[in-house]
């Protein structure tokens, strides 16, 4: 399985042409305290950079994108009932949706966990 | 040196039309901020800390403990000369000459047609002490509220929000009369500590201030540095704010955060800590376009000055507090867990929008959104059940008396 992310701050995991989408362990220390978790429904198409989820924090909403194309499967409903796990388990627990990749080609464009820590240290 | 006139500002102000790009400054504290692990952000001109540990975790501490509050980007202005209060009274709806030796009261700075500029906590200084700063000691105590003592002359401490402090006093030049001598301390920080320990916390290192309640204010000392302190601040809890000269802002803060009940808290917090005690934000809920009824604030139109209807705006104002405002401010709490935010569209059945939201947040304290929002005076009854329109979403709401959590202010007679 290979982890790929944007600048926008999300990442995605691949495994097959199964992608889940989440937001950086960075990202989630940039917002604060979340409150809220909007996330796609099963079925809903995606193109790359589409908003995908809002992510709420106490003090302001933010949009996530989604990193590739493609066909929801699964929103993250346990951050339903709990969005904090956004904050306390940004690159596992906290997934946002999980979507079947239309254009795997797409994954090219985006960084590896190594360039992502480097783009972030030039934050 | 002789204290700058009206006009001298008027020249400095004007000389500074020139200026384009105003540059962000530092405040006093800047570095003990960035020590202390705070996230700074642009606000009203200055580097600001907007968190430090987490909104949730610091508004939680202030309502359980103490908060200590960097607000000296507020401006600081002290008024005085022949017939201050009468000329105070030209602009502020507010009975200014009545108010008692260091008694305070929040008050509006309003526009010819009543819309409001700003507002403000605006403070009569003790006679024997016209500046904060004289090193006067000041008895609280000796303060009889029931009797104050009015006198054509003396001076007023006054505090208007930091975005609108330079405009402020463009407008007060232009309004005041030439006997009037406005003075910007800006050398002076400003700190508020705010919550049920602060000030049993504070009077250990500030002997006396216990002696304070609810809007009064006097001199004291901190190892010779001279405080301005005032029973007050903009969090609906009890605590203090504390006017001292800049260069001793870093001794004092570390002071105040070695008391174990004091934790520094950014500006997140202070907006969450507000809005959940009802309390309006110039810019944000406050605005030229709103008077001080639709706004709810008919409290800060004295009654001597409402009989007298020798305000700006007053014949527009006392027939809207007659009949009725078009629109008045109300708090709302937000269905669901999804939080409505300023600029949010209040509509109607038929999706028309007809109010807006002027706040809104998560409020830590009742674990649900709340929002302030201009309503028609029809939907403004607590219970009634209002849509908002949010990014392609709409939420229902609920109008709510204000404030959305109880004050904890400790009032004249209630110790």
């Amino acid at each position: 399985m290979s982890r790929f992310f944007t600048k926008d701050h999300e990442w995605v995991d691949v495994d097959g042409d199964i992608g889940t989408v989440g937001i950086s362990e960075y990202a989630q220390s940039q917002l604060g305290d979340v409150v809220f978790v909007d996330v796609p429904e099963a079925g809903k198409t995606l193109s790359k950079g589409d908003e995908a989820a809002v992510v709420e924090s106490v003090k302001a909403a933010s949009d996530v994108y989604s990193p590739v194309s493609g066909t929801v499967t699964e929103g993250n409903a346990a951050l339903t009932d709990d969005s904090s796990l956004v904050n306390s388990d940004a690159e596992a627990a906290g997934w946002f949706f999980k979507l079947t990749l239309s254009d795997p080609s797409e994954l090219d464009s985006l960084m590896d966990e190594a360039a992502y820590a480097t783009f972030v240290e030039g934050l | 040196m002789s204290d700058p006139t009206l006009r001298d500002y008027a020249s400095i102000i004007d000389q500074a039309d020139d200026y384009v790009e105003p540059e962000i400054l530092p405040l006093p504290l800047d570095a003990w901020h960035r020590a202390q692990g705070a996230r700074m952000i642009e606000f009203a001109g200055y580097e600001m800390p907007i968190q430090y540990e987490g909104i949730m975790a610091e508004h939680a501490w202030t309502r359980d403990s103490a908060g200590l509050f960097d607000v000296s980007h507020m401006g600081q202005l002290v008024f005085s000369g022949e017939g201050v209060a009468h000329a105070l009274e030209t602009v502020l709806p507010g009975d200014i000459a009545g108010l008692g030796e260091g008694k305070m009261r929040y008050s509006l700075l309003l526009a010819q047609d009543g819309g409001i500029l700003d507002d403000l906590m605006a403070t009569r200084l003790p006679d024997d002490q016209p500046s904060p700063f004289s090193a006067q000691d000041v008895e609280p105590e000796a303060y009889d509220p029931l009797h104050p003592s009015p006198t054509a002359s003396g001076s007023f401490y006054v505090v208007v929000n930091g975005a609108t402090k330079y405009d402020d006093v463009s407008y007060l030049i232009e309004h005041l009369p030439d006997d009037v001598t406005i003075n910007i301390l800006e050398d002076q920080a400003l700190l508020a500590v705010q919550g049920p320990k602060a000030v049993e916390a504070v009077a250990r290192i500030v002997p006396g201030i216990d002696g304070l309640v609810f809007m009064t204010a006097g001199a004291f000392h901190w190892n010779d540095v001279p405080l301005w302190i005032s029973r007050s601040g903009y969090t609906g809890e009890d605590g203090v704010e504390i006017s001292l000269p800049a260069e001793h802002a870093v001794a004092f803060a570390d002071a105040l955060l070695a008391l174990p009940e004091i934790k520094p808290i950014g500006l997140g917090a202070r907006d969450s800590l507000r809005l959940e005690a009802g309390l309006p934000l110039y810019g944000h809920d406050l605005d030229p376009e709103i008077t001080p009824v639709m706004a709810d604030l008919g409290f800060a139109l004295s009654k001597r000055r409402r009989e007298a209807a020798d305000f700006p705006g007053a014949e527009r104002i006392l027939t809207e507090r007659e009949h009725g405002p078009a629109t008045k401010r109300v708090g709302l709490i937000v269905e669901g867990r999804q939080p409505a935010r300023e600029g949010a569209e209040v509509i109607d059945d038929t999706g028309a929008t007809i109010g807006r939201l002027t706040s809104g947040g998560f409020a830590p304290t009742l674990g649900k959104p709340i929002a302030m929002a201009y309503v028609p005076l029809a939907l403004a009854a607590p219970g009634t059940r209002i849509e908002i329109a949010q990014r392609g979403k709409v939420h229902t709401a609920t109008v709510t008396a204000m404030p959305f959590i109880p004050h904890r202010y400790v009032r004249a007679g209630a110790k």
